[in-house]
């Protein structure tokens, strides 16, 4: 990949260095490597709860294709997944389920609230639903729509991609 | 048997017999209930051999309060007939469980117990069929909250977004 296409990426100064670029070097912080690296191959972990879940399997499939950001395979098990995308109602019965998920997740993990039932109970305000999925769980970005279109989820996807390349260091 | 002979047919046997809309109902007191149900279950022209649906009402200031609600089928005959017994609001109201004669009472009676706090005598298997079994309350009884209910579960502590590592 050329050095300029990759963010936070430095080239080398002076005639030497720009010598060695044309060789194949580039010169960055490592945290901003491993950050680049996170970015570039989330692993989202199955957690469709409802009709949600429809549209991220759409965003997941051809027409869509979260492919393109290395993120298609949804993993079955949590602890292969560094990425939770909560897509649907979560109901109280589920809550407990819900946070051994995310607990089983290996460091570092990031949430992604999908739709307006996950974020705020939507409009099952009652006493079967959880009124947002951050009472549970820390939440990074939340995605509205009911359901989010898929273009809507990759956007909250790649604003995701943004904060991890932000963070930029090494936990 | 139409509904109108279904009708003339229970008042030689129940006080409160209702028809309305096509649809026989009667009315018992709870102690009545097993000995109504079994009659008639046995009785060869009324023959319900089938409880199609068990459910229950809530109706706060009224007494009694509950109204359990039992549909019955006839499979033989085709009719049908709703039983509502009604249940007094103490501590804890009380119904005989059904279940030995009509084996689909089983969850619902589990049903209405879970969302009404109704307890059926008897039931061999009395547990929440639906709500988390740490619950408290009863969530169909009208004095219940009835929105904006927090959520329960308190095995997970989030802190605030400023305090999080990462």
């Amino acid at each position: 990949m050329p050095a300029e296409l990759v963010p936070g990426v430095q080239t080398g100064r002076g005639e030497d260095a720009e010598e060695e670029v044309r060789r194949g070097l580039l010169l960055t912080t490592l945290g901003k490597a491993v950050a680049w690296a996170r970015k570039n191959s989330m692993w989202p972990a199955t957690f469709g709860l409802a009709c949600c879940a429809i549209e991220m399997m759409a965003a997941g499939a051809g027409d869509y294709d979260l492919g393109r950001w290395g993120m298609e395979v949804f993993r079955a098990s949590p602890r292969q997944a560094d990425l939770m995308i909560v897509a649907g109602r979560v109901s109280q019965k589920m809550a407990p389920v819900l946070r051994q998920i995310y607990d089983q997740m290996p460091e570092p993990k990031w949430v992604i609230s999908m739709g307006v039932c996950a974020s705020s109970g939507g409009m099952f305000n009652n006493y079967g639903l959880v009124q947002g999925v951050d009472t549970i769980v820390p939440v990074d970005v939340y995605v509205p729509g009911c359901p989010p279109r898929p273009e809507m989820l990759m956007y909250g996807i790649l604003r995701l991609h943004e904060k991890v390349q932000r963070e930029a260091r090494i936990t | 048997m139409t509904p109108d002979d279904l009708f003339g047919r229970l008042r030689t046997r129940f006080a409160d017999v209702v028809l309305a809309r096509g649809e026989v109902s009667t009315s018992l007191e709870p102690r009545e209930l097993l000995e109504a149900l079994a009659w008639l279950r046995d009785e060869p022209d009324l023959a319900f051999d089938f409880l199609s649906d068990l459910t229950c009402t809530d109706w706060p200031g009224l007494e009694p309060r509950y109204w359990v609600a039992y549909h019955l089928l006839s499979t033989a005959h085709g009719h049908r007939l709703r039983v509502k017994v009604g249940v007094a609001d103490g501590d804890q109201p009380r119904v005989p469980s059904v279940t030995s004669s009509y084996p689909t009472a089983d969850w619902f009676e589990r049903e209405v117990y879970d969302f009404f706090g109704v307890v059926f005598d008897g039931h061999p298997d009395l547990r929440r069929i639906e709500m988390p079994e740490e619950w408290k309350g009863h969530p169909l009884r009208k004095t219940e909250q009835l929105a904006g209910v927090r959520t329960r579960f308190v095995g997970a502590s989030v802190p605030p977004p400023d305090q999080r590592g990462t």
